[in-house]
């Protein structure tokens, strides 16, 4: 019970974006939350990550109420990435990773390797010098990835560690999409909790120990892929019809439309 | 564009400060040479107060607080300014937008409107009746403005963008109004204020500079990471675990007296707030412990090299500082601009 959200409602201008809603992410497994547009996924994920306060209802982290971590203590367990970045500063790749390192007082050395090492596990090596301004895209991502893994590559001693991403791979081509979900297993294997907006099924399945599934801002379903994967709540949630098959190779439920 | 390593820039302004400083103490209406300058310096240092000549007189009393009041207003305009563009995540902000110049302009005006007489004679030690106007003027903007856009979600840096342009609006129909009551003294008063002006420098307004500045520079180190972390975003930065409100208001309460004190002892001098900072972000990049002492030294140069020179391009009259550090700078950032666009 790392990251805890309990009975969270949220409310907001007029709006119900969250209803009743208890998710749990723990250390050391992948939770991917997906749902329809405008299901209320990113609006957990910013109470999860103490963005939002919610209306009603507790979010607790390593057995404390989030908001008593003090903020510096918490950044050295809890790693966001956005959606989208603001930056438009020319940073080069480096020092945005370098960034990643802010909460931890490890010295320039070791965070100097833990950079070159994020940055080499996300294929960004080769940006190291360039600027942030003048990257496509996907490489912009990765580097804002690489920041984050920066931020939780060595385990903390205060607790858990976990890795918060919304829809992280939306700006990747296939070959980016699949080193992210294999960097995303090798750090839940490592200890870290993971939670990500996905939109693509298929990614999910694959990758996640559990799935959340959202619909109007309730949890319409969740447990492991093979449990909340029918034919039946795929027609419910998104309004598709859609034939539930096993990926020849990994066995993992396979959403063919 | 390429980078140049931060270090070498700093070493170079590191020594091209005290050289143009020193060679400003020989420019004037009264033009004294290296070596008399110098001398009069081992001079006045081993022969105690009894032989203090004119040349002294001229360089000591005159010449040396205006170039030490110019290299600290210069820092201070420049470093708050690199602060300011940081904290509102665009290259184009400037202390003026926090709407602290507006307020001090208002607060010169209306001293110098209302106690016309009295400002001439200079009252309280030099410090006179329009500076305290400025500060409390320039001051009470900005409190105003981030009053506005506080609430109880925190500062918007947004809100608190169009807050200074409106309070800036407010304050320039306030400074058409006194001027449009004042009589012509007072409206000349008000324009050279309005300039920038050194001319005016002693050593108890460098004493008060060199305070402010030394509690400026010794807080802005601690918040200049957090500032590099600002850059991402407020909630990324809240990720990374800056406490935002906090390094907000602090630098927004220390901007406001560094720029408040420099507006009050020195006029309004425009243009180095926005283009230093900006230029030396395109020669090292925008890492906020480089960036800040960087734009302080290359500020501070700035604005000696543009005093000595508005003391001698028009002998034996003055220029007011403000106009030649808008001239100096401005084609100097135009150049650079071209060879970005060039190499983008």
């Amino acid at each position: 019970m790392t990251l805890r959200a309990e009975n969270i409602s949220l409310h907001l201008s007029g709006f119900d974006l969250l209803r009743d809603v208890t998710v749990q992410v723990e250390a050391g497994k992948v939770t991917a939350i997906v749902g329809p547009n405008g299901a209320g996924k990113s609006s957990l994920l910013r109470v999860l990550t103490g963005e939002l306060a919610p209306t009603k209802g507790l979010v607790s982290f390593n057995q404390r109420d989030l908001n008593d971590w003090p903020v510096e203590q918490r950044a050295q367990m809890l790693a966001v990435l956005p959606q989208h970045s603001l930056l438009n500063f020319p940073f080069t790749a480096h020092e945005v990773v370098a960034l990643g390192r802010i909460p931890h007082q490890t010295g320039t050395l070791k965070d100097a390797d833990i950079i070159d090492q994020a940055l080499k596990l996300v294929d960004a090596e080769y940006l190291q010098k360039r600027f942030y301004t003048q990257m496509s895209g996907g490489e912009k991502q990765r580097v804002q990835l690489a920041r984050v893994l920066a931020q939780v590559w060595l385990p903390c001693e205060e607790g858990e560690q976990i890795l918060v991403l919304d829809e992280p791979t939306a700006a990747f081509d296939l070959a980016h999409q699949q080193l992210t979900l294999e960097i995303v297993r090798q750090l839940a294997e490592k200890g870290v909790g993971v939670v990500m907006v996905l939109h693509d099924l298929n990614l999910a399945a694959r990758c996640a120990d559990k799935l959340v599934v959202f619909d109007g801002g309730l949890v319409a379903a969740q447990g492991t892929p093979e449990e909340v994967l029918t034919e039946q709540l795929i027609d419910q949630v998104f309004g598709v019809k859609a034939m539930i098959s096993r990926h020849p190779v990994t066995n993992k439920p396979l959403v063919i439309t | 564009m390429r980078r140049m390593p931060s270090a070498w820039l700093i070493a170079i302004l590191a020594i091209l400060m005290p050289v143009v400083a020193f060679y400003s103490m020989t420019v004037g209406t009264v033009s004294i040479s290296i070596a008399e300058a110098f001398s009069a310096a081992v001079d006045s240092l081993f022969s105690g107060e009894d032989t203090v000549g004119q040349t002294q007189v001229i360089l000591f009393d005159i010449r040396l607080p205006r170039i030490l009041l110019a290299l600290l207003v210069g820092a201070i305009l420049a470093s708050t300014g690199a602060v300011m563009q940081g904290l509102f995540r665009n290259p184009l902000a400037d202390p003026s937008l926090i709407g602290v110049s507006g307020g001090a302009s208002v607060g010169a005006s209306l001293m110098i409107v209302l106690a016309g007489g009295a400002v001439e004679s200079g009252l309280l030690m030099g410090l006179s009746l329009v500076a305290l106007g400025a500060f409390v003027g320039g001051f009470a903007a900005t409190i105003l403005v981030y009053r506005l856009a506080t609430s109880g979600m925190g500062t918007s840096v947004t809100t608190m963008l169009l807050a200074g342009i409106a309070i800036g609006a407010l304050a320039g129909a306030l400074n058409s109004l006194l001027s449009y009551f004042a009589d012509n003294d007072m409206l000349r008063q008000i324009s050279l204020w309005q300039m920038g002006n050194l001319s005016a420098a002693n050593w108890a307004k460098v004493s008060i500079m060199a305070l402010v500045s030394l509690l400026l520079f010794i807080s802005f180190p601690r918040d200049s990471r957090a500032l590099n972390a600002l850059l991402l975003g407020e909630s990324e930065a809240r990720h990374l675990g800056i406490d935002v409100q906090r390094v907000k208001r602090r630098l927004i309460v220390l901007t406001a007296l560094g720029v408040g004190v420099s507006v009050a002892l020195a006029g309004m001098v425009g243009f180095v707030g926005l283009v230093i900072p900006h230029v030396i972000r395109l020669l090292i990049g925008p890492d906020h412990r480089w960036l800040i002492p960087g734009s302080a030294m290359a500020g501070a140069i700035l604005l000696v090299v543009a005093d000595s020179l508005a003391r001698v391009v028009v002998l034996p009259a003055e220029l007011p500082t403000g106009i030649l550090t808008a001239l100096l700078g401005a084609p100097f950032f135009i150049v650079l601009l071209l060879q970005q666009r060039r190499e983008v």
